[in-house]
């Protein structure tokens, strides 16, 4: 390892035979993930294997990883994708070569004393030994399993093994003979132990069929949809913050430029220099522009009951992230829920009380929308602006009543922009009872977003951007 | 490009870093290590209080280089990062040189002279290898970030009257982000990326013990496993592992012998911070720890 020579060189080529290629399809694989990974990251990561010492799977890893995943999430895909990549890459390499190791691995599996095992592997899981998990995990297998005799189902088989060996986070059940004392078991590390359990599981099934599963990409779910409100607020969050910094910017630069501006002394006295130091041209301090104000108007119907959670999680996020901010909730009337997010922060709590306090459903628990417009207009009016702007979280179905869509003009005049978010695909929109279309035309902008990655989409729009391909 | 010793392994970064009193896990050293051997510039992500600045700090110490620090915010500009003209002083020069031609005094005017170096540019100019923090790299507007470009992938720095300066000693260059915007791609793709995130039990503790060596083991890890429950709540503001250390460093004067529930109270203003959050914390964690013995 010369460091004289570029680390850009050909050097990449005297690596074992074929690695060159292994990682061009691992970053292939990457990128139709959605993990950007250019080319400039590949020679990095080529020069940076070159630096670590390639018999710690760790060290190779981590190289790779903070050459290739340059955020949190692509980190998350890396590592799922690492795994599968480079397991699949030795297994097919396996079968290829006719390697087996059926006869000899689960030699020994019947002298094994269960307890004796059980005890090995907990102390493996404590010292978060990897290479032991491994081998322990094998010989688990090769007891409970007992060669062919699982489910055939590898979750399962995992979850049922881990049972029989009576694994479980947290504390641990003491001995009754007062024997030493068991330490507790952390749930990430129990979670590395049932890694390997599977990754083994998986491994049998391949050398029993003798073929591999197909690749699958890893399910849109996995990636960022925030079902669950805790998991994934901090996604919902960060696209937020984005969108802050956009809103905040935009519109209304140019207004009232002229007046009451500040005479900036240093750099009027910079562009003096040009002038033999006569302050010919008078440079003024940037203004600030003003904060917007912004309205937010989501439907908690139970049409939309699915996508509420994410839409209430980007309500959670906006309030996080705007002062100025009145946000509604809708069904049959319309409340204004700002108290409520302004002074609780849990966001159980606050779903909790919106659905006690809000008082928005009256009888039957329908959206609609036409009354909705009619009382949002009379209740904020006056406050409405150019400066404001206000966005609709709702799927725009009126349950076959009047959609009143020349109030929502109105409610669009007087607003300086107007935005939709509607929780379901386009394709859907306008199909049985949604209307969308007769209110599209008054937004300044109609969007589909059930995911974070919509939100993103949706900011970069507002901003100016081009929509980001789906 | 004089080169600094880099370090020859990633154990031998570790140890660098743990002399410094900073315990590195596996990818931060070996983050380190590459950021040395490449000379490629480290971006450091992450919740506030994991000990990113502080990871460039230990850097500074461990490879005996001077730390330049640039702390950004809202509006910073060229002028307070790369460089400006003085031009007080160019105005002394214009006027006291009244005899000379305009020829002389344009030409000095623009010279090294009349430049104020702001950090970045100090950064290069230094004749010593230094560590280059850039701190909180995701409060400046994204131009700011453009402006960087040219300094992270090439080390150097073009001011139109004066030329390029070109750095004479590779620096370490690390830039820290807490995450409240993305970052543009065209940053990143320039800089090995590191996540950093709370440590696992075991390393807290030993970072615990390694500033407060005088607090007794049984205690530290009670305090750990009280940090992390707190930390599981969901806080406006979880508690940081400098609050961790302050809180270890409070016991210790306080002559705690134990974090009964009347401890807990009295000192947890160290590790939560907003009003919500102290009733938050004091309501799920107060009450599980045991209420203080009354004999004696």
């Amino acid at each position: 390892m010369s460091p004289a020579a570029s680390p850009y060189g050909p050097r990449a080529e005297t690596g074992p035979p074929g690695l060159a290629a292994k990682l061009l399809g691992f970053c292939e694989e990457l990128r139709s993930e959605g993990v950007a990974v250019g080319t400039s990251e590949i020679l990095d990561a080529f020069a940076a294997l070159d630096q670590v010492s390639w018999e710690s799977r760790e060290g190779f890893r981590e190289a790779l990883a903070t050459t290739i995943a340059k955020s949190q999430e692509d980190r998350r895909l890396f590592e799922l994708l690492f795994e599968r990549w480079f397991f699949r890459a030795a297994e097919a390499e396996a079968i290829e070569r006719e390697i087996g190791e059926t006869e000899q691995r689960h030699e020994g599996a019947e002298r094994l004393d269960i307890d004796e095992l059980r005890e090995q592997i907990r102390q493996a899981i404590v010292d978060g030994d990897e290479g032991q998990m491994r081998d322990l995990a094998r010989l688990a297998i090769a007891a409970f399993g007992r060669q062919g005799e699982g489910s055939g189902v590898v979750g399962v088989d995992v979850q049922r093994i881990r049972r029989t060996l009576e694994l479980s986070a947290g504390a641990q059940p003491q001995p009754a003979d007062g024997a030493a004392e068991l330490p507790p078991i952390d749930r990430d590390q129990l979670n590395r132990f049932e890694r390997h359990l599977r990754r083994e599981l998986e491994r049998d099934l391949i050398e029993r069929t003798e073929t591999l599963p197909p690749s699958r990409p890893l399910a849109e779910l996995d990636r960022a949809l925030p079902t669950s409100p805790t998991q994934d607020l901090a996604a919902v969050h960060r696209a937020v913050s984005q969108m802050k910094r956009r809103l905040a910017t935009l519109g209304h630069e140019q207004r009232g430029r002229r007046k009451a501006q500040t005479v900036d002394v240093r750099r009027t006295m910079r562009a003096s220099l040009e002038t033999g130091g006569v302050p010919m041209h008078l440079r003024y301090r940037p203004k600030r522009p003003r904060r917007p104000e912004i309205y937010v108007l989501c439907d908690v119907s139970t049409s939309v009951t699915s996508a509420s959670v994410f839409f209430l999680s980007v309500l959670h996020a906006l309030h996080d992230s705007f002062r100025k901010l009145r946000s509604f909730v809708f069904i049959e009337r319309i409340s204004e829920v700002t108290e409520i997010f302004e002074h609780e922060r849990d966001f159980r709590e606050i779903a909790r009380r919106i659905s006690s306090e809000g008082g928005v459903a009256d009888v039957s628990g329908y959206t609609d929308y036409g009354r909705v417009w009619l009382e949002f207009l009379t209740e904020i009016s006056d406050d409405l602006d150019p400066r404001s702007t206000v966005i609709v979280l709702g799927d725009a179905r009126t349950n076959g009543r009047e959609p009143h869509a020349e109030v929502f003009a109105q409610v669009a005049e007087r607003a300086g922009r107007l935005f939709w978010l509607n929780p379901e695909p386009r394709l859907y929109w306008n199909y049985g009872d949604s209307v969308m279309a007769a209110y599209e035309r008054h937004c300044d902008g109609a969007f589909e977003c059930w995911t974070t990655r919509h939100l993103e989409n949706f900011v970069n729009v507002v901003a100016g951007g081009v929509p980001a391909a789906d | 490009m004089a080169e600094a010793q880099a370090p020859a392994s990633v154990a031998e970064t570790k140890q660098a870093l743990a002399a410094a009193s900073y315990l590195a896990d596996e990818s931060a050293a070996l983050v380190s290590f590459l950021a040395q051997r490449l000379g490629k510039p480290v971006l450091v992500e992450g919740p506030a209080g994991v000990g990113k600045t502080e990871l460039a700090k230990a850097l500074s110490r461990a490879s005996g280089r001077e730390l330049i620090r640039l702390q950004c915010y809202e509006g910073l500009d060229e002028a307070k990062a790369l460089y400006e003209w003085n031009y007080r002083k160019q105005l002394l020069r214009i006027q006291a040189g009244g005899e000379s031609g305009w020829e002389d005094v344009h030409g000095d005017i623009f010279s090294e002279e009349f430049l104020l170096e702001r950090p970045l540019m100090q950064a290069i100019a230094s004749p010593e290898p230094v560590v280059l923090l850039i701190d909180e790299i995701d409060k400046t507007d994204q131009e700011f970030e453009a402006m960087l470009l040219e300094l992270l992938s090439d080390f150097q720095i073009t001011i139109p009257e004066l030329g390029k300066v070109s750095a004479t000693s590779m620096p370490i260059v690390v830039l820290t982000s807490n995450n409240s915007r993305e970052l543009t791609e065209a940053l990143k793709r320039r800089c090995l990326y590191l996540w950093l995130d709370y440590p696992e039990m075991e390393r807290e503790m030993e970072i615990v013990r390694l500033h407060t060596p005088d607090l007794p083991e049984a205690l530290a890890r009670r305090l750990v496993e009280v940090v992390r429950m707190v930390r599981a709540l969901d806080l406006k503001k979880p508690p940081s592992i400098a609050e961790t250390i302050d809180w270890a460093r409070t016991l210790l004067l306080m002559g705690a012998e134990d974090i009964d529930r009347e401890t807990f109270e009295q000192s947890m203003s160290i590790i939560v911070k907003h009003r919500t959050d102290i009733d938050l914390v004091a309501e799920r964690v107060g009450m599980k720890l045991a209420a203080p013995t009354q004999a004696g």
